[in-house]
C-alpha cells in the first residue's frame, strides 16, 4: 500500500488545522480526506467513512443557483479543477443534510507537485458574504 | 552491503571533547557493495573519504538528500573532484525553480569557494531526481521527496540481499496531531517499509521539538513511532543536535529505552561506526 505524495499529506495536515471545511480528492475526484468542519457538512466522520468514491459524495450537496435551479456538475469549481487543473471559485446555494438552504462560496485548487504532476484537488467551503 | 558512518551530526560541525564519542562531523555515509561505492550526502564527514584509495574506482556516486549546508559543505574538499577523468556522479533533488547545477554553484563559486564547478578536473555528471527509481551498479535505488524545508529526498537502497534506507532530515510528524497513523499518509513510508536498517533523523527531545515544529526534524518519540509504523528491523537515530553532548545523547537514549520496547533494535548513530548487511 504505497503512501501519498508529501504534497497531498501536507495539504491534509494543513486542512486538519483549519476551521473551515476542506475536502481533498485524488485526481479522479474520490474523496480521500475531509476535515472536522467538513464532517459537519457531510454529516459523517472521516474516521467512520474513510475514503469515499466520487459517485457517492458528488451528489450530496444539491448545488443550486439563485433561482433554485440545479447546477450541472460540469459548472462546479471542483469538477472544473479536476478536469482542467486550474483553480476556480463560485458562490452558490446548497441544501444541507438538515434540509436547510445555505449560500456558500467554494474555492478549488489543483495540487501540482514538485515534479509538475497533478496529484489531486482541494475544495474549500466558505460562508458566502452578501455583497 | 557495507555501511560506514562518517558524519552523523546535524546542522553544523561540532567537534570537541564533549562530542568525541558520537562525533561532530555533519551528514555523510558511505554504502558499498562489490566494487560500487555510494556516498550519501557530503557534509563535513566526507573528509573521511579522502583517506580511501580510490585509484581502483572509475566512478564515484554522491547522492545528496538536499542542499542545506550541513549536507554539502564537504563537497569543496571532496578529493575525487580533483582527480582528472574520474567520473563523479552527483544525484540530487530536482526543484521546479532552478536546476541542480545552478543551486550547487551558489556554494561552489566565489566568494564562498574559490573553484567553480565547471573548472573541476573530474568528469562531473549531475542527475536530478525526485520520486524516482534508478540503478547504480548492484544497487536499485528509490528516491522520494520527504517532509523537510526545501526539496529534500530520502533514499531506499536495495543491495543484492538487503535494504538500507537513508532519511537524515525528516519531519513526518509535522501537523496538528503529529504523524497520521495510516501508512498511506506517512511521509517516507515507501522508502522505509521493511528496511533492514533505517538511518533517520532524531535531532530533538520531545520538549525541544515542541519549540521547533516545522524546522524539518524529528524527536526520538517520532522517529521511534515512524520506525514502528514502517516495520524496519534496525534503527540508527542520527542528525544529532549540535547542542547535545555525548552525555546528553546518552541520557536521551536511556530515557527512550526506559519508556517502551519496540519490535526492532535501535541505537544512536556514531561517527566511525561500520555496519554490514548480507
Amino acid at each position: 500500500m504505497p503512501s501519498y505524495e508529501i504534497e497531498i499529506i501536507l495539504n491534509r495536515q494543513l486542512a486538519d488545522c483549519l476551521s473551515i471545511p476542506v475536502f481533498i480528492t485524488d485526481t479522479m475526484g474520490n474523496l480521500i480526506f475531509y476535515n472536522e468542519p467538513a464532517e459537519d457538512l457531510l454529516g459523517k466522520r472521516f474516521d467512520e467513512t474513510g475514503e469515499v468514491p466520487v459517485e457517492m459524495w458528488s451528489t450530496i450537496f444539491e448545488p443550486m443557483d439563485e433561482f433554485s435551479k440545479r447546477i450541472p456538475p460540469e459548472d462546479l469549481p471542483l469538477v472544473k479543477t479536476l478536469k482542467n487543473c486550474f483553480p476556480y471559485h463560485k458562490t452558490f446555494w446548497i441544501k444541507s443534510l438538515l434540509g436547510k438552504i445555505e449560500k456558500i462560496s467554494l474555492t478549488s485548487y489543483p495540487i501540482i507537485g514538485r515534479e509538475n504532476k497533478f496529484l489531486g484537488a482541494v475544495a474549500i467551503f466558505w460562508k458566502a458574504q452578501d455583497e | 552491503m557495507k555501511i560506514n558512518l562518517w558524519g552523523v551530526r546535524g546542522s553544523i560541525p561540532t567537534t570537541g571533547p564533549g562530542t568525541g564519542f558520537y562525533g561532530g562531523q555533519t551528514s555523510c555515509t558511505m554504502v558499498s557493495e562489490d566494487s560500487t561505492m555510494l556516498v550519501l550526502d557530503a557534509g563535513s564527514g566526507v573528509q573521511r573519504f579522502n583517506e580511501i584509495d580510490t585509484s581502483a574506482y572509475k566512478r564515484i556516486d554522491v547522492l545528496l538528500t538536499h542542499l542545506h549546508m550541513d549536507h554539502i559543505q564537504g563537497l569543496g574538499f571532496f578529493k575525487p573532484f580533483f582527480v582528472p577523468d574520474l567520473q563523479v556522479h552527483i544525484w540530487g533533488p530536482a526543484s521546479s525553480a532552478r536546476d541542480l547545477r545552478t543551486r550547487l554553484s551558489r556554494y561552489l563559486s566565489p566568494p564562498l569557494f574559490p573553484v567553480l564547478l565547471r573548472d573541476l578536473p573530474c568528469k562531473l555528471i549531475l542527475h536530478e531526481v525526485g520520486n524516482s527509481e534508478f540503478q547504480i551498479g548492484p544497487f536499485k535505488i528509490k528516491s522520494e521527496y520527504v517532509i523537510h524545508p526545501g526539496p529534500t529526498l530520502g533514499y531506499r537502497i536495495n543491495g543484492k540481499k538487503s535494504v538500507f534506507t537513508y532519511i537524515p532530515d525528516h519531519e513526518p510528524a509535522l501537523g496538528r496531531n503529529g504523524m497520521i497513523r495510516d501508512a498511506k499518509w506517512i511521509s517516507g513510508y515507501n522508502l522505509a517499509n521493511g528496511a533492514d536498517i533505517l538511518y533517520h533523523d532524531g535531532q530533538y527531545t520531545l520538549e525541544e521539538y515542541l519549540a521547533k515544529k516545522g524546522w524539518g526534524h524529528s524527536c526520538y518519540n517520532d522517529v521511534l513511532q515512524f520506525a514502528t509504523a514502517t516495520q524496519i528491523k534496525h534503527l540508527l537515530i542520527a542528525h544529532h543536535d549540535p547542542s547535545h553532548s555525548d552525555t546528553q545523547l546518552g541520557d536521551m537514549f536511556a530515557a527512550a529505552q526506559n519508556n517502551h520496547t519496540y519490535p526492532f533494535t535501535y541505537e544512536l548513530a556514531k561517527e566511525g561506526n561500520a555496519l554490514e548487511l548480507p
